[in-house]
C-alpha cells in the first residue's frame, strides 16, 4: 500500500491514500468527493448526508478472510426496495482490494473476476446457469438498486452514477458472483458468502449501551 | 472492537440504553433498541404499530391488544448472555394456527446483538427452540418427496400450516401487522428444526435447535422456573437416544459373553471318564425274568463340583430301550437317578420317508462335587427275540449354552425396553405431526 500524499483543492487538508489503485476518496474535513488525475486531485462534488444504518462496520474496521487481513477504506451504500446495504471497499493485505456486501448481518466477500464476455442485463432471468472458472451459479435476485451514499476510498469513480442494476448469483456450496450493471461495461464479482463471526472483525462502530 | 474497558463485565451491563421517541397517537414514551434496523415498532399501551422508517412515525396499524394481551415470558428489553455474546430481547409475537377448527399458538421472542445481529426463541408448550435464518435454501433429497437436505443433513416434513401473527409487542426489522398470515413448513431432525415460511412469492428457510427452558431461565435471570414441557415437540431429542444406540452396550456385552464363553469352554475339563458298552437281550424284559440291573466300576469325578453329561448311544430301529441310571457316590451314597429312553422309528408313508427319535440321547446332571462314583443300569425295552447294544458314555464338566443363552436374554431386557420406549416417544411426536403436503414450489 503506497500513500501519495495530496491536499484538498477544496480546504486544503491532507489527502492520503490507503490503496495505490483508489480513484476516488472524500475528504475527511469537508466532505468534498475527490478524483485523482494523473497530476492533482480534483473535487467532483460534495457527499449529501449519509443515511442512518445499523450496521457494526465503518471505514476503519479490521477483519480476515482466509489467510488476509484486510481494512475498509471505503464505502457505497445502495438502496432497493427491500431497504439499503452497503459494500465495503477492502484493502487486502496483498495489496489487492476486495468487497464487503454487508446487508442486514448478512456477509460476503467478492473481488473483481478479470474482464470477460458478460451477457446483457436484460438477457438474464433468475433460475438462469452460468459457470465461471469451473463453478456453476444460478441466478438468484436480479436487483435494481439506487447509489445512496459513499464513503472513503473507492476504485472508481462514482459522481456520474445513479442507478445500478445487480444480478447475483450462488453456488450450491457458499460461493456467490455479482454481475454489476452499473457501468456499460459490466463487472463481475466472484466471491463467498461468509459468517460474520469468521471475518473477525475489530475496530467496529460503537453502539450507546453496548461495551464493544 | 472499538472500545476496550479493563473491567468488561462477564454479564451485560444493565440497563440498556434507548433513544427517546413518543407514540403519535397516544403519546407513551417508545424505546427503540435495534437502532436503525428497526422497521416496525408498536406502542406499548394503544398497540399502534408504527413505522419506524419514517420520522413522523406513521401509524400502520392498531390493533386490539388489550382485549387479549398476551405477557411474554422473557421482558422486552431483558439482556442475556445467549450464544456466547449479549442479547436483548427486542420484540415479541404470538402467531396462531387452527388444525381441525383448534387453534394452536406459539410464541417469539426477537433478540438482538448490535454486532451479531438477531436471534429467535420459540416457545410452544414448554418446548424452546433458538433459531436463525438461513442464507441458503435447503434442497429437496433427491428421490425422496417430504424430506429436504442440508448442510448433509436429512430433515423430514412434519408439520404445513398457515400462521396467523395473532399479538405483538416490541419493535421488528420487518414490517409486522397483526392478522397477517404466512405458510410455515417445518422438517425435523432432532435435535434441529428446519423452517420454511412464506408470504406471497417470497420465502425465507431458519434453523432452530431445541433448548432446554432451564437454559433460557438461567440466560436472561428470569424469576421461578420455566413452564413445564407438555407432551413430545417436532424436533425434541428422544431422551431415550436414537433407537440403534441402545444396543451398542449390549452388543458389546453379548461379545464379551460370547468371549467368556469361548474361553471357559476351552478351559472346560470335557474330560470323559467312563465309556462303556452293553448288550441288553430283549428276552431277558419277560416279567418273569430276574432284574437286569447291574453296577459298572468305580471312576473317579475330579475338579471342582460341576455337571455331568451322560450320553447313551444305542442301536434301535423301529424300537426303543429305557434306562435307569443312579450316579452313585461310593463314599457318601448319594445318588443321581436319571431315567432315560432312547427310541428310533423310520418309515415310508404317502408324504415320503420319515424318521421319529434318534438313536443318541444327551442328559446333564448339575452340580456333581468330585469324588469316587460308579453307575448303576437297569435297562429296559419291549420284550423280543433280539439285542440291543447299547453305549453309556460319561463326560465331567460341560459347558452348558443354555446358560449363555439365558444370560444373552437377560443382556437384551434393559435395551429391548429402551427400544420400546424410543419407538414410542417417536409415535408420540410424529403422531402431531400433519397438515397438508410441503410447500416448495415458488422456491428458487
Amino acid at each position: 500500500m503506497s500513500q501519495p500524499g495530496a491536499n484538498c483543492p477544496n480546504c486544503g487538508a491532507p489527502v492520503r491514500f490507503r490503496w495505490s489503485s483508489s480513484v476516488q476518496t472524500v475528504c475527511e474535513y469537508c466532505q468534498s468527493i475527490l478524483v485523482r488525475t494523473d497530476v492533482d486531485l480534483r473535487k467532483v462534488g460534495t457527499v449529501a448526508d449519509l443515511p442512518r444504518d445499523g450496521s457494526p462496520v465503518q471505514i476503519g474496521t479490521e477483519g480476515r478472510y482466509r489467510h488476509l487481513s484486510f481494512v475498509t477504506i471505503g464505502r457505497v451504500i445502495y438502496e432497493y426496495d427491500q431497504g439499503l446495504w452497503s459494500e465495503w471497499h477492502l484493502a487486502m493485505s496483498d495489496g489487492k482490494n476486495g468487497w464487503l456486501s454487508d446487508a442486514q448481518f448478512e456477509y460476503a466477500v467478492t473481488f473483481a473476476a478479470p474482464r470477460r464476455q458478460m451477457p446483457a442485463a436484460g438477457a438474464v432471468n433468475v433460475n438462469q446457469r452460468y459457470e465461471w472458472d469451473g463453478v456453476q451459479y444460478t441466478v438468484t435476485t436480479i436487483t435494481d438498486a439506487r447509489y445512496r451514499g459513499i464513503q472513503g476510498e473507492l476504485p472508481f469513480q462514482t459522481w456520474d452514477k445513479e442507478k445500478a442494476r445487480f444480478i447475483d448469483l450462488r453456488s450450491a456450496a457458499a460461493n456467490c458472483a455479482t454481475l454489476d450493471y452499473s457501468d456499460a461495461d459490466p463487472v463481475l464479482y466472484l466471491g463467498e458468502i461468509v459468517d460474520g463471526d469468521a471475518l473477525q472483525l475489530k475496530n467496529l462502530r460503537s453502539f450507546e449501551g453496548w461495551p464493544s | 472492537m472499538a472500545v476496550v474497558s479493563g473491567d468488561a463485565p462477564d454479564r451485560p451491563a444493565a440497563p440498556p440504553k434507548v433513544q427517546g421517541l413518543n407514540c403519535p397517537k397516544c403519546g407513551a414514551a417508545l424505546s427503540v433498541r435495534s437502532f436503525d434496523h428497526a422497521v416496525s415498532i408498536v406502542c406499548g399501551s394503544c398497540h399502534s404499530i408504527l413505522d419506524a422508517k419514517d420520522p413522523q412515525l406513521r401509524i400502520l396499524q392498531q390493533f386490539e391488544g388489550k382485549v387479549h394481551e398476551v405477557q411474554p415470558l422473557i421482558p422486552l428489553g431483558r439482556r442475556g448472555r445467549w450464544h456466547g455474546a449479549a442479547y436483548e430481547l427486542i420484540g415479541f409475537q404470538q402467531r396462531t394456527i387452527a388444525v381441525d377448527g383448534a387453534h394452536y399458538s406459539w410464541h417469539e421472542y426477537l433478540l438482538f446483538n448490535p454486532f451479531k445481529g438477531f436471534r429467535y426463541l420459540t416457545q410452544y408448550d414448554g418446548h424452546w427452540n433458538d433459531s436463525v435464518t438461513l442464507r441458503s435454501v435447503p434442497d429437496a433429497t433427491r428421490g425422496v418427496i417430504g424430506t429436504v437436505t442440508h448442510e448433509g443433513v436429512t430433515y423430514r416434513h412434519f408439520q404445513t400450516a398457515t400462521a396467523v401473527t395473532s399479538f405483538v409487542l416490541g419493535e421488528f426489522p420487518w414490517e409486522v401487522r397483526v392478522g397477517e398470515s404466512a405458510r410455515v413448513s417445518d422438517y425435523v431432525a432432532p435435535p434441529r428444526v428446519l423452517s420454511r415460511e412464506a408470504t406471497g412469492n417470497e420465502a425465507t428457510w431458519s434453523i432452530g435447535q431445541y433448548t432446554s427452558g432451564r437454559d433460557v431461565w438461567a440466560a436472561f435471570a428470569l424469576p421461578g422456573s420455566p413452564p413445564k414441557a407438555v407432551g413430545v415437540y417436532a424436533n425434541q431429542p428422544s431422551p431415550y437416544g436414537r433407537a440403534g444406540r441402545v444396543w451398542r452396550p449390549f452388543l458389546k456385552m453379548a461379545g464379551a459373553l460370547l468371549v467368556l464363553m469361548i474361553v471357559l469352554s476351552s478351559l472346560a475339563l470335557k474330560s470323559q471318564v467312563f465309556k462303556h458298552t452293553y448288550t441288553f437281550d430283549t428276552r431277558r424284559a419277560q416279567p418273569d425274568q430276574p432284574e437286569s440291573s447291574f453296577v459298572t466300576e468305580v471312576f473317579d469325578l475330579q475338579g471342582h463340583t460341576s455337571n455331568v453329561e451322560l450320553t447313551t448311544e444305542a442301536s434301535v430301529s423301529n424300537n426303543w430301550i429305557g434306562v435307569s441310571y443312579a450316579l452313585i457316590n461310593e463314599d457318601t451314597g448319594q445318588a443321581y437317578d436319571v431315567g432315560r429312553e432312547v427310541s428310533y422309528y423310520s418309515g415310508r408313508d404317502q408324504d415320503g420317508a420319515w424318521t421319529e427319535g434318534s438313536t443318541r440321547d444327551v442328559a446333564v446332571i448339575p452340580s456333581v462335587p468330585p469324588g469316587r462314583y460308579y453307575l448303576r443300569v437297569e435297562p429296559d425295552a419291549d420284550p423280543g427275540p433280539g439285542t440291543i447294544r447299547y453305549t453309556v458314555i460319561l463326560r465331567r464338566d460341560v459347558p452348558s449354552f443354555l446358560l449363555y443363552g439365558l444370560a444373552l436374554l437377560a443382556l437384551a431386557i434393559p435395551p429391548g425396553f429402551a427400544t420400546w420406549r424410543s419407538m414410542s416417544f417417536e409415535q408420540a411426536r410424529w403422531a402431531e405431526s400433519g397438515g397438508s403436503a410441503p410447500d416448495m414450489g415458488s422456491d428458487s
